[in-house]
């Protein structure tokens, strides 16, 4: 019952490591990542084992261009930081600093999806659909897979965003706030293999 | 208590158990949920048997008896086993390990909705005449649209997928649940070897459905969306399904049995009147079949043309698990030996597994020989190899534990003669049924062909396979009469009504209050309880004073979400795609309300445990 005493006073440092629940949620959260990592580790296997079967489409050297690729990892891993940001400010105890810092992650997660969705458009011009060949199957999976983390992501924080600024960081949103920066982080560092081992590896061989 | 306790919703009759987030209801719903598929699995198995009999037998068409075992093999692992499995952790481990209650009670009960409109999915194709029928591993390219045109496979896909998502949310939650709840005292040195088996599994579970996740996607896109994953002429690779599906299959199948193995390990130490013998040996053996399950997926691919290094090492690693397993079997011969063993039902259901399961392992070493493999491969005696650890095992194992529990879960005793016959038809059936089937492979015939020639020296061994499963089904009358008849006798059952119970389960009332302890105890060793009746107490020592407990709220949304995926399921097989993002959105609208809704739950107050305390 370490909830009740401090729900009326002050908020304690930790505040979504405070309760049972909180507690239950973030490590629940980090197997559910576990689980995730193992999601993404089939995903990226299965790429890997088809990416060289383009069906005389094009091929991923021939295709894919690294300035867009490059702005939009720049974008995603600035909106990690940000998420960081609003973490401490919930830790402090700023509510509008916290609210502030998760609008700019999500509209960082808006710009990039909105890149990979013009990437997409871009491909299918040339030929590069999903059901062209075993690679544009795979890529389009697993890159979309990671699109789709991105759309929920936007979506989850978003609601966030709207119950802390009804209620305030408490005992009860601020497990909620953490866990979805432990989610954020997450497709973030899946993005960084994604780069390397899709568009990197793919620009060179 | 000012704050955070308003009005309790408390609902009565069927609505209380749609909107039930209480483990120990949400086990029972598991429990009926699975024994309701592995009636329906079993009755597919009786057909199956029926059409073999005799040579040439025309009692089912082909087309018929793929779909039997395509259904009998999917039903039993995911919709019979693996429930019945969750219902019996979802009823004990918060009880062991002195918890009130799951860490995520909402998701819990979400898990079961998911597995069981997942379930309802997949047997729905029963009644709309597609059935899946590419085999229960369902291989590409067979289980392709090339093969297998029409939405029969997609309900494969569609109902695993769903119940799948059941499964993932039960892992995680016993994890958090054995990680963060144990009562104070109850170190993980001191728990109870069926919370480690749960333990272990839900590891397992976590690590290995998302490769089946994943699996299941490709083969959706596939069939569904013109996507290339496994078509060879697009540059697809069909390997690929085989190894996911292994990735996840061969964990899956000690998913299965490391409960029974905890079930074993409960049953045989209470009824042995006995410490078990070697408990760490038995953890580290736990944890290392676990680990060495991932190691092992090739060893149902020797055939398949993986090469002589890979065959090696998988054969090897294969090998190598039967040394924990070894370790297991003495160690359960170890606490038999110079106990007081009393030969209640749930422990003839455990002398039956250890040398059941034996023999499937002896098996298994045989068929991990790669190079004799080949002569093995595809044939009955896979077919009895396999049926030994999952009926001769786990199924015994499950009888156990059910056996032994059910005064626990339901305040009452099942009839211990009505026990008994059930054990003896179940044994000797199986042993009927599975143990000729090793030399009918031996001898050549394949698995899963729907009939033979006269004159090829199966037609008498397939006689008394037929009769052993006839005998089988018996037996699981036997104990559906039990059920009947149990649960028309008043509930009596004590607190420990085997008497010689040794885990914390045995301490409370059965079946237990809705908040479990009132007063969480102090674990002061291994066999908790057992350690406080050897000092002459009654009860356990509590580890708090007597206060108000916090109980969730039911809620109808984990149920609601389930349906919107069942009609999203239906969607995707039938190419609806408006009533797919229909029933997709009806989930997601759930899930934002599940989040927006404040729901703090409400409080038991002191006065009212007191009330209740004097008639438990």
């Amino acid at each position: 019952m370490s909830g009740h005493s401090h729900a009326e006073g002050v908020l304690p440092h930790e505040p979504e490591k405070a309760t049972l629940e909180g507690r239950n949620k973030v490590l629940g959260f980090w197997l559910f990542l576990g689980g995730e990592t193992v999601l993404f580790g089939t995903l990226f296997s299965v790429f890997i084992a088809l990416r060289d079967q383009v069906n005389g489409g094009p091929t991923a050297n021939e295709l894919f261009s690294l300035p867009v690729v490059a702005a939009a990892t720049l974008i995603l891993l600035t909106s990690s930081l940000t998420s960081v940001f609003a973490i401490q400010a919930m830790h402090r105890n700023q509510t509008k600093a916290t609210v502030n810092w998760l609008v700019v992650t999500v509209l960082l997660g808006l710009a990039f999806l909105g890149l990979e969705i013009y990437e997409f458009v871009e491909y299918a011009h040339h030929g590069h659909t999903f059901a062209a060949s075993a690679f544009s199957t795979s890529f389009y999976s697993l890159v979309g897979f990671h699109g789709g983390h991105v759309a929920f992501g936007i979506l989850w924080i978003s609601l966030l965003i709207w119950q802390v600024l009804r209620r305030g960081i408490t005992l009860h949103t601020a497990p909620k706030v953490y866990v979805a920066g432990l989610y954020w982080h997450f497709i973030d560092v899946v993005w960084v293999f994604i780069f390397s081992v899709v568009y990197l590896m793919g620009k060179v061989g | 208590m000012a704050h955070g306790s308003h009005a309790v919703k408390r609902y009565k009759g069927i609505l209380d158990w749609l909107t039930t987030v209480d483990h120990k209801k949400i086990g029972i719903l598991y429990l009926l949920a699975g024994g309701f598929f592995f009636l329906i699995g079993g009755l597919e198995a009786i057909l199956i048997r029926i059409q073999l009999w005799k040579p040439m037998n025309d009692f089912v068409s082909p087309d018929t008896f793929n779909e039997l075992i395509t259904m009998h093999g999917t039903t039993m692992i995911f919709l019979g086993v693996m429930p019945v499995i969750f219902g019996l952790m979802n009823c004990i481990v918060p009880l062991q390990i002195g918890a009130r209650d799951v860490a995520f009670p909402f998701v819990n009960a979400l898990g079961f909705w998911t597995f069981f409109f997942g379930g309802l999915l997949l047997n729905i194709s029963w009644l709309t005449g597609h059935v899946p029928d590419a085999g229960w591993t369902s291989y590409v390219p067979l289980a392709s649209t090339t093969f297998s045109n029409g939405p029969g496979v997609d309900y494969y896909v569609l109902g695993l997928q769903i119940s799948g998502i059941g499964s993932l949310l039960g892992g995680i939650n016993f994890l958090v649940t054995i990680i963060n709840m144990r009562a104070p005292g109850m170190s993980f040195m001191r728990m109870p070897m069926f919370t480690w088996a749960t333990f272990v599994t839900s590891l397992l579970i976590l690590l290995a459905f998302p490769a089946l996740t994943v699996g299941l996607v490709a083969l959706m896109f596939d069939r569904l969306f013109g996507g290339n994953f496994f078509d060879p002429s697009a540059g697809g690779n069909i390997m690929l399904w085989e190894h996911i599906f292994w990735i996840f299959g061969h964990p899956e199948v000690y998913i299965l049995i490391l409960p029974a193995f905890g079930i074993i390990s409960e049953v045989v130490t209470t009824f042995s009147r006995k410490r078990l013998f070697g408990y760490s040996s038995m953890v580290f053996a736990t944890v290392l079949i676990g680990f060495l399950g991932f190691m092992v997926w090739a060893h149902h691919m020797f055939t398949s043309g993986l090469g002589p290094v890979a065959n090696a090492l998988f054969s090897i690693a294969t090998m190598l698990i039967a040394v924990p397993t070894g370790i297991k079997v003495f160690n359960w011969l170890f606490t038999m030996w110079g106990g007081s063993i009393k030969f209640t039902s749930p422990m003839l259901f455990a002398i039956g597994f250890i040398p059941t399961f034996v023999m499937g392992g002896v098996t298994g070493v045989m068929l991990a020989a790669a190079p004799a493999d080949y002569q093995y491969h595809d044939s009955y005696f896979v077919v009895g190899h396999f049926h030994y650890t999952i009926v001769g095992g786990l199924v015994s194992g499950l009888f156990a534990g059910v056996h032994y529990w059910w005064p626990k879960i339901f305040g009452r005793k099942l009839n211990e003669t009505l026990g008994k016959l059930t054990f003896w038809f179940f044994i000797i059936g199986f042993h009927l049924t599975f143990f000729v089937q090793h030399f009918l492979g031996l001898t050549g015939m394949q698995r899963r062909i729907y009939t033979y020639l006269d004159g090829m020296g199966f037609n008498e061994m397939n006689l008394i396979s037929t009769i052993g499963a006839i005998t089988m089904g018996v037996g699981v009358i036997f104990f559906l009469i039990n059920v009947i008849v149990t649960s028309a006798k008043p509930r009596t059952a004590t607190n420990d009504p085997w008497e010689d119970g040794r885990t914390l389960e045995w301490a409370i009332s059965s079946p237990a209050p809705e908040y479990n302890f009132a007063q969480l105890p102090l674990i002061r060793g291994y066999d908790c309880y057992w350690k406080e009746k050897m000092e002459g107490n009654r009860e356990m020592q509590p580890a708090e004073p007597l206060g108000p407990i916090h109980m969730p709220s039911p809620s109808i949304l984990p149920f609601i979400m389930s349906v919107g995926l069942f009609i999203a399921g239906f969607g995707f097989i039938y190419h609806q795609h408006i009533v797919a993002a229909a029933g997709l959105a009806v989930t997601l609208i759930c899930m934002m309300l599940r989040s927006v809704i404040e729901d703090h739950g409400y409080h038991i107050e002191p006065e009212e445990i007191q009330a209740k305390g004097v008639k438990a």
